[in-house]
């Protein structure tokens, strides 16, 4: 039988042949915990007076750290305590850490056929590595501690083609953007998609995870990307163990295709209050109180140099505050090296230490009634990013950092010539 | 099992930065969230719902983050189910995990009003207005899902199947 690329993970995790619309208890490779969902897995998990599957387990405090105030101190604390007293070693303290997604792929854990779970919704960022991922609750999570494994519906699977060449300034993110924008925020309800094809193929791994990590706004389970040399590559010296590449079979059945042309893709942005709410960013032209460059959706060094490259030589806008957060240490770090942040900082943004507060709405950047945000995050929610009467804008960096200079949302290419 | 309760009426995709917004997220004692309970979308409700009430809603009901604590807050304020036309895959889980009721349904946002009371019966997957005059029909919970439900979540689940298999 013919499968899918969730079919073939789910049928070897599960050690059955497995087919869509069946439900499998399958082995899980590893389980991520955040700073948020860490404490009530926790709780949950000591009930069943076992020790942990420790070498499953990886701890990333991320939303609220660096601390926030004393409510988040005691959950981050939580999380240390918890580490310490199970000698838990995938504990990723801040300083040596950053966003969680960002991490789980820089460290090694994602690796192409893998079954990964994680306490957040962005899970399925490792799609982009050939891994089936998904995002869970804490009390799941408190289950995979215990037990290593979970049970899944196996998906049915939408496959989205792209192909040809993108125009100047069009990422990963307008690509992802744009299936959104066409199949809404219930378009792939409780299915996982492939998202293929030549355009796919010549994108850096980077911007592959940008178009995974959103497969959630389209309500997917997983967001799948074929893996190739490029991520073989990516993976040399820092993955953990070995790993098989796995591919869809060529019949494998599917729910629905879709065909994109890569130059029909413009640079777009999604409007409040939802991600499918989509227009090319030349028709936007909105004023904007906030740039927020960053987030395990655009934090990682090639959406920097890209901002970087049209923000050198120029200021950001009077009255915009530019906000500029490298998703973890090593983006950081890299991101120095390169000299990005003197331009950043020349141009009059605002530049952090890997957090994800403002994306949330929790802090280093959160927004005032009636202030609107141009960001390079996942959700433009209905006071996502501070009070019920602010706004946020959805966009790649490029465009970010083009509405930075310009003061408003506009095509990139107002500010670049 | 059957509930009468106030019916709260909502919109499609009622996010979770709805349910319970990521600003409370630095707490998540039950009492906490539950008095933030659904305050992107009706600024009244934490103050004014009740034990047995009924929130019903249209599409995609839930999606955004995997945050377990937009089921908490609703049951802590003591809602008895969520109907909806349909849910998102995180938040169907999570109520089911945590023990809430989580039923679909095609019309119950149409032939409902909000502040009404109606009674639901969870067995029969039915709904009926005080009056008997309204009546809709509520899918089936799996049956995988329902005995989760029915016994409190999946911990409680999982330790009664240990349990069985120690006797």
């Amino acid at each position: 039988m013919a499968k899918t690329m969730a079919e073939k993970i789910l049928s070897a995790k599960a050690r059955k042949d497995v087919r869509a619309g069946e439900i499998v208890e399958a082995e899980v490779d590893y389980v991520m915990v955040n700073d948020i969902t860490a404490p009530a897995a926790f709780d949950e998990f000591e009930g069943f007076c076992t020790p942990p599957l420790e070498k499953k387990m990886v701890l990333i405090p991320d939303h609220y750290v660096p601390n926030k105030d004393v409510a988040s101190a005691i959950q981050a604390k939580k999380m240390r305590d918890f580490a310490s007293k199970y000698k838990i070693r995938n504990y990723f303290e801040i300083g040596s850490g950053g966003v969680c997604h960002q991490l789980m792929i820089e460290k090694g854990f994602v690796a192409p056929g893998r079954l990964i779970v994680g306490a957040d919704s962005h899970t399925c960022s490792y799609g982009a590595m050939g891994a089936f991922a998904t995002g869970i609750g804490s009390t799941e999570a408190a289950t995979v501690f215990a037990r290593g494994v979970l049970w899944f519906k196996v998906p049915e699977s939408m496959k989205f083609e792209v192909n040809g060449q993108l125009g100047r300034h069009v990422s990963g993110k307008d690509i992802i953007l744009t299936i959104i924008g066409d199949i809404g925020v219930e378009g792939a309800l409780y299915q996982s998609m492939e998202v293929v094809g030549d355009t796919i193929s010549a994108l850096p791994v980077s911007e592959r995870v940008t178009i995974s990590n959103m497969g959630i706004e389209a309500g997917a389970k997983a967001c799948i990307i074929p893996p190739d040399a490029k991520v073989d590559d990516y993976l040399k010296g820092r993955v953990r163990d070995t790993y098989e590449k796995v591919y869809a079979d060529k019949d494998a059945e599917y729910s629905d295709i879709r065909k994109y042309d890569a130059k029909d893709i413009v640079p777009v942005v999604a409007k409040p209050f939802l991600p499918s709410n989509v227009a090319p960013a030349s028709e936007v032209g909105v004023t904007i109180d906030q740039a927020y460059l960053g987030s395990c959706t655009n934090g990682r060094i090639e959406d920097l140099r890209v901002a970087a490259a049209i923000l050198k030589g120029k200021k950001v806008h009077e009255g915009v505050r530019m906000i500029v957060v490298p998703a973890s240490k090593d983006v950081f770090d890299k991101a120095m090296e390169e000299g990005l942040f003197k331009i950043f900082s020349d141009a009059g943004a605002f530049i952090s230490g890997p957090t994800c507060g403002a994306c949330l709405g929790g802090y280093m950047g959160v927004l005032a009634p009636g202030e609107r945000c141009v960001s390079t995050t996942n959700r433009n929610f209905i006071g996502r990013m501070g009070h019920m009467e602010s706004e946020v804008y959805l966009a790649g960096p490029a465009v970010v950092a083009a509405s930075a200079v310009a003061g408003r949302i506009v095509d990139p290419s107002e500010v670049t010539g | 099992m059957n509930v009468n309760g106030r019916i709260w009426l909502f919109g499609d995709d009622v996010n979770t930065d709805l349910i319970i917004p990521g600003r409370y997220l630095d707490n998540y004692d039950p009492s906490h969230l539950a008095a933030h309970a659904m305050e992107g979308a009706n600024k009244e409700f934490a103050s004014k719902v009740s034990p047995g009430d009924i929130v019903i809603a249209g599409r995609n009901f839930g999606c955004g983050s995997s945050r377990e604590q937009a089921v908490t807050a609703l049951k802590q304020s003591g809602v008895s189910a969520v109907i909806a036309r349909s849910f998102a895959r995180i938040f169907y889980r999570n109520a089911i995990n945590l023990g809430l009721y989580v039923l679909e349904c095609d019309d119950a946002d149409s032939v409902f009003s909000d502040g009404e009371t109606a009674m639901l019966d969870i067995d029969a997957h039915t709904m009926c207005s005080d009056d008997g005059s309204r009546r809709v029909n509520l899918t089936e919970i799996p049956n995988h899902a329902k005995k989760i439900i029915d016994s409190g979540g999946l911990i409680p689940h999982l330790k009664s199947q240990i349990g069985k298999r120690d006797h």
